[in-house]
């Protein structure tokens, strides 16, 4: 099951849609993992024929589907970091027209909307719809480390070792959510950890 | 009271620019320093006309067309419009270098964008003006700008000479007695990413930028435009104020809120042209119909009955209340 709905929450925290096709001079549409079941529901040929799509598959099988749509422009690469380059080179050469879409995880659909809002795309003008895992990208309030793929709360921080709470607070900015140590009043004194969504 | 805070000015300077602009400078009549504005603002000039006998006071919104950081005086251009209500004309026919007016502090309803990687104007005639405060801001900082700017002919083409000795690289203009129109879809075509549009000229200027820009793709957000209604003369009306609970006559050349000003009554507005919304007003109860005219209310608000935007908007019928 690739889909999930979010609980309702502070206004902080991001809401997905659904991606739909909209009129446009080109088409760029990025996604990780299970968003490639985005793009293959969203896609039409029309679109396909001025289509850039970027894809970071995280082993799931979703790169010859997406192949066959015939997009114009495709890539495929083991990590966010690795498509880094090759989409703040779409993104500057893109004109006004593009329409842009992003499909998959919070982490990667966080972080290509920054780059995007960068670029000049106004965040509201981008598209986005959550598939697959609800993992999050989590800031060390305390150290600023980021560290991925987060699905349990509390957490460990990847780079200080503190015990963070997983807040709803979200930065479009550093594209991650806000982890704040849940200890500090009472050290040592950690909640086990469960499911973020349990 | 309502509306921005109010200054005191004299009017220092009146310059015609061709058969139908004039310019009027205004400079603080305490000698003190003006509040500095960002580009696109504009200001509501009150105009008290006490000729042949009568006490109006009119209120139109102008561009502010100086540069905003300039705080010694204030610059607006007019265009005379024959046919309106008489607040154009009384600035053109009655204003005099020396006389003491108010004007209110700037309000921006259309500024730029300053995340903007390039800024895109389109001007149709006298909606120039917004735009030389917008370039005189924007230069400050090296800002990437381009005009596009559609006037009748060279005659009464305000500020075309400035603007092309200035900036002969950036600013592009269209006579339409030429046969010259900006040939939009192309413009818009491979304009960068983060590229804004900025159109203040003639309503179907407007609305044709808008659709052709939102057919080519680019998001609403990137799109900006400004159009002031001048309130239009109709037929007199009654008015039932129930908050008040006075009853008033709105006449033929006076609009809703001046009316209800004009009867003591302090009611909330800031544009006095349809755009900003400060003077949204509650309908209790009518009979007959709304001759709406603002760019605030939705059509099915407009529809529904339920609210008037008094400051452009007129009403046709025998019984209206409105919660004020």
């Amino acid at each position: 099951m690739s889909k999930f709905t979010f609980p309702e929450s502070i206004r902080s925290r991001p809401v997905y849609g659904t991606l739909e096709p909209r009129a446009g001079a080109a088409h760029l549409l990025i996604a990780d993992a299970h968003g490639a079941e985005a793009i293959l529901d969203v896609a039409t040929p029309d679109m396909m024929a001025k289509a850039h799509i970027i894809y970071i598959p995280k082993g799931e099988p979703f790169e010859d589907k997406l192949r066959a749509l015939k997009p114009a422009q495709f890539y495929s690469g083991p990590t966010y970091a690795a498509a880094e380059q090759r989409i703040h080179k779409a993104f500057a050469d893109a004109k006004m027209g593009l329409q842009l879409y992003l499909s998959g995880t919070e982490g990667v659909i966080g972080q290509a909307q920054h780059a995007a809002m960068q670029a000049g795309i106004p965040h509201t003008a981008i598209q986005t719809e959550h598939r697959g895992s609800t993992a999050r990208r989590m800031q060390c309030v305390h150290c600023k480390g980021i560290t991925e793929d987060v699905d349990v709360d509390p957490f460990q921080c990847a780079h200080c070792g503190l015990h963070l709470f997983v807040r709803d607070h979200y930065s479009r900015r550093l594209a991650a959510y806000q982890g704040v140590c849940i200890d500090a009043e009472d050290p040592g004194n950690v909640p086990p950890s469960k499911g973020i969504y349990e | 009271m309502s509306g921005a805070e109010k200054i005191a000015v004299t009017v220092t300077d009146i310059v015609p620019l061709n058969d139908l602009v004039t310019r009027f400078e205004f400079k603080r009549t305490d000698g003190g320093l003006l509040p500095t504005f960002s580009g696109g603002a504009h200001t509501v000039v009150e105009m008290r006309d006490t000729s042949n006998g009568g006490d109006i006071t009119r209120m139109n919104p102008y561009s502010l067309m100086s540069d905003p950081m300039d705080q010694s005086a204030y610059t607006i251009s007019v265009r005379r419009d024959d046919e309106g209500r008489g607040g154009s004309l009384f600035m053109h026919n009655n204003v005099k270098v020396g006389d003491q007016m108010v004007v209110s502090n700037p309000v921006n309803l259309f500024s730029l964008d300053l995340l903007a990687k390039k800024h895109l104007f389109l001007a149709g005639g006298i909606g120039i003006t917004p735009f030389l405060a917008q370039i005189k801001q924007l230069e400050r900082f090296n800002g990437n700008w381009e005009l596009h700017y559609a006037c009748r002919n060279a005659a009464l083409g305000s500020y075309v000479d400035e603007l092309t000795d200035h900036y002969p690289n950036a600013t592009h203009v269209y006579y339409d007695d030429n046969d010259q129109r900006i040939d939009l879809v192309n413009l818009l075509d491979g304009q960068p990413l983060g590229t804004h549009i900025y159109v203040c000229g003639p309503k179907g200027m407007i609305d044709w930028v808008r659709k052709t820009a939102a057919g080519e793709g680019w998001p609403r957000e990137s799109i900006h435009y400004e159009e002031f209604l001048a309130p239009q003369s109709g037929k007199p009306f009654e008015v039932k104020l129930a908050v008040s609970n006075i009853v008033i006559q709105v006449g033929e050349q006076e609009s809703l809120l001046e009316a209800i000003e004009r009867a003591g009554v302090d009611a909330p507005y800031l544009c006095r042209g349809g755009a900003c919304g400060q003077c949204e007003t509650q309908v209790i109860d009518y009979t007959g119909n709304f001759i709406h005219r603002d760019h605030w209310l939705d059509d099915a608000e407009h529809a529904s009955g339920d609210k008037i935007m008094p400051c452009v908007s007129r009403f046709e019928g025998k019984v209206l209340v409105l919660d004020r």
